[in-house]
């Protein structure tokens, strides 16, 4: 192929080095047995000490600013990292929603001083996040929020409550959307508060999962203040702050095909161990989630190469977030098909339920994916609203 | 590591847009039809280099790699381009370059410059698409390439799924070997022509897509655009999305068949089986959306879907393919990939 060629599937000399120092570290690192369910106080806690573990060793993220404590490094990089890390049976993120989320939201539109405050105590684990964005009566209708900010003096006083906050029940700081202008209309008049947990007038209110343990929580707040540097961007503009969050978490970054890779090579390997013959109709599921796995990996790296020549991720985001949770779905779906009964147990070494339970919330979280539908049809073909 | 293509090389494709908008507009892909295939446009397409797109330089071609001819093939399918831009350009021209000069070169040279429209089939094959319109049939097997001059061994039949492209009854027992280059070139042009077939199913799907949402914005039941209908909304949402995430495995494909990556047959039939879907799904849900209109003759969706389904079964099907992925992860551990 000429030169010029947009495709290079080798890695560079800079991504080898990543990914060789990134597998050492890892292997001399990822903690065996696995830490205990970050849904348990206990597990919380070991999850992180890992965060502060993976931090000091560079490695919590990757892609930020060495300033915030990153490495700077770039998106193909880091693409790169996350199939190491997942690979090496690393632990899920506690800390997903601030350094996945918060984070990149917070460097594009926050101010300096927000950027040095709480960047920093994000990448380490000392501040984990959770999202205040669903209440009872807004859900996918995310406008129809009514948890309210009153502006007082140069404070913010919240009321109102807050649900399916995942992570809610252990975590630090929420950040949440507020009504701040009782007269403007559903998206308008919205603002964008971060929320420490500790504060005066909180109170959270465990859920249990479908596993049975506390991954959710309710959060009520009652005349709670918080100064006003508290707000990220400007002051009843939070839909807009929202909506860059939101593409954040359809987009690239919540779901990095790493994790995806590693189980689909968990399942062949499962399938393998079974003694599965190639031509059965379970093998065809195998076949599938191996394929949809490597057009997942490199679909993002597709993207990652747009953005790195100036493109935006745009509504198209939607589809990345309707395939991965259908493909989860899929992988898990067939490994406890291939299990049989051995496959309905949550625990022990080799189980799937877990995961098998985690992957059906996959359509329901980040937005819908009927509502991603919506967003395909009305935003990338141009049908009407 | 990237995946995607540079300025110059979408450049190309857009131009290639543009030219097919004007050579090759709904009612020429219909008047086909009946008229058979257009040496004008085929001269066009050779004057922007299309036909030659993958043929060496020194051969009168551009030297294009099979990343960049799956794009411009991909536009084809757009188009909905009735000659065989993918057989011709993207099969019968890799395969003919491997075999070096005599007279598999000037069949090269010909094909390369537009005076020869080419399909390819593996040898033996009793059907073959196009084959009674082509001036130059080639077969592929374990022992080399074989090559056919229609209409001598070529028997056109009535009533094909796709009549743009029908097929022909070929006797190979016609047929004079043109050489045999080293390594297996019947496996190489099995995955040619998946790869070429998946390109075009690529374009075909997206044109689906794009008339249907076309339709779904102009047409109105209950007052309202049927496009503002979630369930409708919902079908052409999933009929993007097999799509979207088909392209890069079909560029992934190209790549290692190029580079002769030994992954390169698996890469393959990912993409032809991925492919074969989005044109499948494609198809029927923009069928669907059109409602009776899409089920009638005077409707030009019906050449689409006619190729699209055509081209999904073209070279192994979703099902085949599928089941090539199975072998390689779970076949006999020596075989195995991944």
């Amino acid at each position: 192929m000429p030169e010029g060629s947009g495709i290079d599937l080798e890695l560079s000399e800079a991504e080898r080095r990543l990914r060789d120092q990134a597998r050492a570290w890892l292997s001399a690192n990822v903690p065996r047995p696995p830490l205990a369910s970050m849904d348990t106080a206990e597990g919380f806690e070991q999850h992180r000490d890992w965060e502060a573990k993976l931090h000091a060793a560079g490695w919590s993220v990757v892609s930020w600013p060495t300033a915030y404590g990153g490495r700077g490094a770039s998106l193909t990089e880091w693409l790169v990292f996350e199939e190491e890390y997942w690979a090496a049976g690393a632990p899920g993120r506690v800390n997903q929603n601030g350094i996945y989320l918060l984070g990149p939201t917070i460097m594009e539109v926050g101010t300096e001083e927000q950027k040095q405050r709480f960047l920093p105590a994000m990448a380490s684990g000392r501040e984990i996040w959770c999202q205040g964005w669903s209440e009872p009566d807004a859900g996918s209708d995310l406008a129809a929020i009514r948890s309210t900010a009153r502006p007082d003096g140069s404070d913010w006083v919240l009321n109102g409550q807050k649900t399916w906050c995942s992570r809610g029940a252990f975590a630090d700081w929420m950040f949440g959307l507020f009504r701040s202008d009782p007269g403007a209309e559903r998206h308008r008049g919205l603002s964008f508060i971060l929320v420490p947990l500790d504060a005066e007038g909180v109170s959270v209110r465990p859920i249990a999962q479908l596993d049975g343990e506390t991954g959710f929580a309710e959060v009520f707040l009652d005349e709670v203040r918080v100064p006003g540097e508290n707000l990220l961007g400007q002051a009843h503009r939070g839909w807009e702050v929202a909506m860059a969050t939101a593409a954040f978490e359809r987009g690239l970054s919540l779901r990095p095909p790493g994790r995806f890779s590693a189980a689909a090579r968990r399942l062949v390997e499962l399938a393998r161990s079974r003694g599965l013959g190639p031509d059965t109709p379970a093998a065809d599921r195998v076949a599938q989630a191996w394929m949809d796995s490597e057009a997942y990996r490199l679909h993002t790296l597709w993207t990652a190469t747009r953005m790195a020549q100036g493109a935006r991720v745009g509504p198209e985001a939607s589809l990345n977030k309707v395939f991965w949770s259908e493909m989860d779905l899929a992988i898990h779906e067939a490994a406890l098909e291939l299990l049989g009964e051995e496959g309905q147990l949550l625990r022990g070494e080799g189980s799937w339920l877990e995961g098998f339970l985690f992957a059906q919330a996959g359509p329901i979280y980040a937005g819908t994916n009927e509502i991603q539908r919506n967003v395909v049809a009305e935003r990338v073909l141009g049908l009407p609203r | 590591m990237r995946l995607g293509f540079g300025p110059g090389q979408l450049e190309l494709a857009g131009a290639l847009r543009q030219a097919l908008e004007r050579e090759c507009p709904p009612s020429q892909v219909r008047a086909s039809v009946a008229q058979g295939w257009s040496r004008r446009r085929w001269r066009a397409l050779a004057e922007l280099g299309v036909t030659g797109a993958g043929a060496p330089p020194e051969r009168g071609g551009l030297g294009l790699g099979l990343a960049e001819l799956a794009l411009l093939v991909e536009e084809c399918g757009r188009a909905g381009v009735p000659e065989p831009v993918g057989p011709s350009a993207a099969v019968a021209v890799p395969l003919l370059a491997r075999l070096g000069d005599g007279q598999a070169g000037r069949w090269l040279e010909a094909v390369a410059q537009g005076e020869v429209v080419a399909v390819v089939a593996p040898a033996g094959a009793r059907l073959v698409a196009g084959a009674g319109r082509a001036d130059l049939v080639l077969g592929a097997g374990p022992s080399g390439l074989v090559a056919l001059s229609p209409p001598a061994g070529v028997a056109e039949l009535e009533g094909s799924l796709d009549p743009t492209r029908p097929l022909a009854e070929v006797d190979w027992a016609l047929a004079r070997p043109l050489g045999a280059p080293a390594g297996p070139l019947g496996a190489l042009a099995g995955d040619l022509g998946a790869l070429a077939a998946a390109a075009e199913a690529l374009g075909v799907a997206q044109r689906v897509v794009e008339m249907a949402a076309g339709h779904a914005r102009s047409r109105h039941q209950f007052g309202r655009p049927v496009g503002s209908f979630q369930a409708v909304k919902h079908l052409l949402a999933d009929a993007l999305l097999p799509l979207e995430f088909a392209r890069p495995l079909v560029w992934r494909a190209a790549r290692s068949l190029e580079l002769g990556d030994p992954g390169a047959p698996v890469h393959v039939a990912m993409a032809k089986a991925y492919a074969s879907r989005a044109a499948r799904v494609a198809c029927r849900a923009g069928l669907q959306v059109h409602g009776a209109m899409g089920y009638t003759w005077e409707c030009d969706l019906q050449l689409w879907l006619k190729r699209g389904w055509s081209l999904a079964s073209q070279w192994g099907d979703e099902a085949r393919h599928r089941q090539r992925v199975a072998r390689a992860l779970l076949g006999p551990a020596g075989a195995r990939a991944g």
